[in-house]
């Protein structure tokens, strides 16, 4: 069963593990997640993979503790065993050189890009990245992100940290600054978060991808629970993406779709936080 | 003349809509023996020309006739390595049921039934085939389903190594994820499992191929041979507006959740599904039917069968549908849904349907259902589930682009020996055939594994 190798506390309630999975380190690419469940009697969780080593066999995953689920999983300490973790999955990235890339990333979504910022640089696009979260430590892998991209902008809603404010504020002034030329908007973050940004770049038509966190099952294309309305037409989040163009996206729709368990989701956090002395 | 066909025990409708346990209960020894003698032990067998495995089928009956229920297991496992699987699920009354010769003037003998009663023991050990020693040539297995399964244990009897590649945590395919525990207790396909790996079949689970190894990594990692048994999990949807609201679900999604994630076991089990008052299932195959007593067991009040066609034409097992009218859904025949509505939180509330005639006949034979003009009305439920069909998973043609595949999505094999249009490549199950039976599947990875050892001439 596939081992938790380190462990280490970002935040508050952001976690960072390092997972034994060497099949998945060694065939991940840029925008793919995995699905794992700790146990027996657990739900199938989607997270992306953050980083990976093939040498090792490590996988890097990063989470917010947001319910049930992924709270258990941030009590599970070095050296716990979970029943299984499957991936690569969904379609990677297509990554291009297309000039001058501007990567977003929100909340937990800030971890979630440095693959992203990564495959866009070794392509040779230059990549400006603006990271946006409610107060400075919950900036995550700041430092990480800074050693590989062009220029790195950060706003926070409180202002302990860069602008205060939202990532859009910024995006805003780049577009409208005619010396910036940006060629593609790559963001990842809560959804009203890649709502905003789609709202900022349709205008200016500027091809904006997002990646999408629908409610996953088996994320292997089999159940369909994961459908997004794209461009008129039902994708599977899954399998047709998590990326997708946002412009396209009925985010009114995905929305929606999120809050299916909302009361069952409660009853899961206090039947596991019983469990697991939380 | 004959004795009248014994009919196998069930549970009464009021405990068994309570709870998953099974519903069809096993002969007991006096009427198994007494419906086996019902066999006249025809001299040409009909009923073997309708089993898809050729099994010997007098010769099983026989042996239950005279009480020897090992002897009759050991004759089935000939053919057969998944009696106690076939005997509950198989459609019998479309195939060896459908020919026996008592059929003619009465009622045919309960072949299924019987081949159930013969698996209640444990079983008994298969001997290798004779002379065949182990070789140390590698063989690839995807997909654990009854294609997979079958497969991988009469290649690993040739002597190959073999490893099975499971995306899920749970192996068996449909038996495990599609099928529910009152139809087939998940305890006998775990058996069947167990038993392909006492085999000395390595069972990977948790390997998705087309993502975390291609069908070029295979190779390139020295298995030398291939078969594809990936199944038709794909679901169909209906394509009418409001099939996005909450509250509507695949067939796979809600038998998912039900089987595999054991979601009525919330919160023990954190998998949630959320089942209403008032249940509409679109369609009328075994998966309908499946989501249908499910819905029913999870406390729903109604629970309806919503159908394009007439009751003739329903895909379903006879038994199945009897059943499922004794415990109460309620049939709506002719009836097609044109949109679902929601509510002002986007929960579905209302199907608008339509009625429907039967035309012409199609292209399958079956009379084309038409809509009756101005007949439109509107159903009130809170959960849909739709069980129209599935096609099969695109994830390993669309990895292995010299593979070629039907428009349909089925992967094209030579039938005479299951193989594909890349060499070593063979398929079986739903993956060739669309969504088909468990005992077609079996079948195909029979003459597959029968037609890798050929191919590999060793
Ligand atoms: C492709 C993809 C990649 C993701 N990557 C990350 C990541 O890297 N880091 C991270 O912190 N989170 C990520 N998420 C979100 C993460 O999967 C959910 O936060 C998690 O499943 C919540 O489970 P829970 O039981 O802890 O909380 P719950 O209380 O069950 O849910 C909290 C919220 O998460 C969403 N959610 C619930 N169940 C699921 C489910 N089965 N699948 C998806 N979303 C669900 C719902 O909107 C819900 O309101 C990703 C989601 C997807 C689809
Ligand atoms: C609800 C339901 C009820 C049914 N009832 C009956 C019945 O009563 N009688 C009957 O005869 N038939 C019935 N069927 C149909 C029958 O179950 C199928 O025809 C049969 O299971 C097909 O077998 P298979 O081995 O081809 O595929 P499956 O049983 O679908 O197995 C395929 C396996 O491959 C795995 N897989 C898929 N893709 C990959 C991949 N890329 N990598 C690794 N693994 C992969 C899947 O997870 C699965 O475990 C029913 C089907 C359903 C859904
Ligand atoms: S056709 Fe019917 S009566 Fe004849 S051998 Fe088969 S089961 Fe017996
Ligand atoms: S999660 Fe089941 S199809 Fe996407």
């Amino acid at each position: 069963m596939p081992k938790i190798l380190s462990k280490e506390r970002l935040a508050q309630n952001i976690v960072q593990i390092e997972v034994d999975a060497p099949m998945i380190a060694r065939s991940a690419k840029a925008g793919q997640f995995v699905v794992l469940r700790i146990n027996e009697e657990g739900e199938r969780i989607p997270l992306t993979i953050a980083d990976k080593d093939p040498e090792s066999g490590k996988v890097t995953i990063i989470f917010q503790e947001a319910g049930a689920s992924t709270c258990y999983l941030g009590s599970l300490e070095v050296g716990s065993e979970i029943k299984n973790i499957l991936g690569p999955l969904g379609t990677p990235a297509h990554i291009n050189k297309v000039g001058h890339v501007v990567v977003i990333g929100g909340g937990v979504g800030i971890a979630e890009i440095y693959p992203a910022i990564k495959a866009y640089k070794d392509a040779g696009n230059k990549v400006t990245t603006i990271i946006g979260a409610r107060c400075k430590d919950l900036l995550l892998s700041e430092a990480k992100i800074k050693s590989i991209t062009d220029e790195l902008l950060i706003t926070t809603d409180d202002g302990s940290c860069g602008r205060k404010g939202f990532v859009t504020e910024i995006l805003k002034e780049m577009l409208e600054d005619s010396s910036i030329e940006i060629n593609l908007v790559y963001a990842v973050g809560p959804v009203p978060m890649m709502e905003a940004v789609c709202h900022v770049t349709a205008p200016a038509k500027i091809k904006t991808i997002v990646s999408l966190n629908p409610i996953m099952l088996d994320a292997t294309g089999m159940c369909g629970v994961c459908r997004v309305t794209v461009g008129g037409q039902t994708k599977f989040g899954c399998v047709d993406g998590p990326e997708f163009d946002g412009h396209l996206v009925d985010f009114k729709e995905l929305k929606a779709r999120l809050s299916a368990y909302k009361d069952k989701e409660k009853i899961a956090s206090d039947h596991v936080c019983k469990l697991a002395h939380l | 003349m004959p004795a009248d066909r014994h009919k196998i025990p069930e549970r009464p409708v009021a405990d068994r809509i309570k709870d998953f346990e099974e519903v069809a209960l096993p002969f007991d020894l006096e009427s198994a023996k007494a419906e086996a003698k019902r066999c006249i032990q025809c001299k040409k067998p009909k009923c073997v020309d309708g089993c898809p495995v050729e099994i010997d089928i007098p010769a099983f009956i026989k042996l239950v006739a005279e009480g020897k229920q090992d002897e009759a297991l050991a004759k089935i496992k000939e053919k057969n390595a998944l009696p106690a699987v076939c005997g509950r699920v198989c459609p019998q009354e479309d195939q060896c049921e459908k020919l026996c010769i008592l059929g003619i003037k009465g009622k045919p003998v309960a072949i299924g039934a019987l081949e159930r009663f013969a698996s209640e023991q444990p079983s008994p050990s298969i001997p290798l085939p004779e002379g065949e020693g182990s070789t140390k040539v590698k063989v690839a297995v995807v997909g654990s389903g009854p294609a997979g399964i079958t497969c991988a244990a009469d290649l690993a009897h040739m002597g190959y190594k073999v490893t099975m590649f499971e995306s899920l945590s749970d192996s068996g395919g449909v038996l495990i994820y599609g099928i529910p525990e009152f139809r087939l207790p998940k305890k006998i396909v775990r058996t069947e499992i167990e038993y392909v790996k006492s085999l000395g079949v390595e069972l990977l689970n948790d390997v998705l191929i087309g993502k975390t190894l291609t069908i070029e990594d295979l190779f390139k990692d020295g298995y030398k041979a291939i078969f594809v048994g990936s199944g038709a999990g794909l679901p169909n949807f209906m394509r009418i507006p409001g099939e996005n609201l909450l509250g509507v679900y695949s067939a796979n999604e809600f038998l998912c959740r039900i089987n595999m994630m054991k979601a009525y076991k919330f919160p023990k089990y954190l998998t949630p599904i959320k089942i209403g008052k008032k249940v509409a299932v679109f369609g009328a195959g075994n998966v309908a039917m499946d989501a249908a007593r499910c819905a029913l067991r999870l406390g729903a009040d109604e629970v309806k069968i919503i159908y394009r066609r007439a009751r003739e034409q329903m895909p379903a097992r006879i038994e199945e549908i009897e059943r499922a009218e004794e415990e109460g859904i309620d049939f709506h025949l002719l009836t097609a849904p044109t949109e679902l509505f929601g509510n002002e939180n986007g929960w579905i509330k209302e199907a608008e349907c339509l009625k429907m005639e039967l035309g012409e006949p199609d292209k399958s034979g079956r009379r084309r259902p038409v809509p009756v003009p101005n007949s439109e009305f509107r159903v009130s439920i809170d959960t849909a589930v739709i069980a129209i069909g599935n096609k099969p998973n695109p994830l390993i043609p669309q990895s292995a682009s010299d593979l070629k595949t039907e428009k349909w999505g089925g992967i094209i094999v030579d039938p005479a020996t299951q193989m594909s249009s890349i060499p070593g490549v063979f398929a079986g199950g739903d993956i060739v055939r669309g969504a088909a039976t468990v005992i077609s599947a079996m079948g195909d990875g029979k003459v597959a594994a029968r037609k890798i050892k050929e191919f590999l001439n060793v």
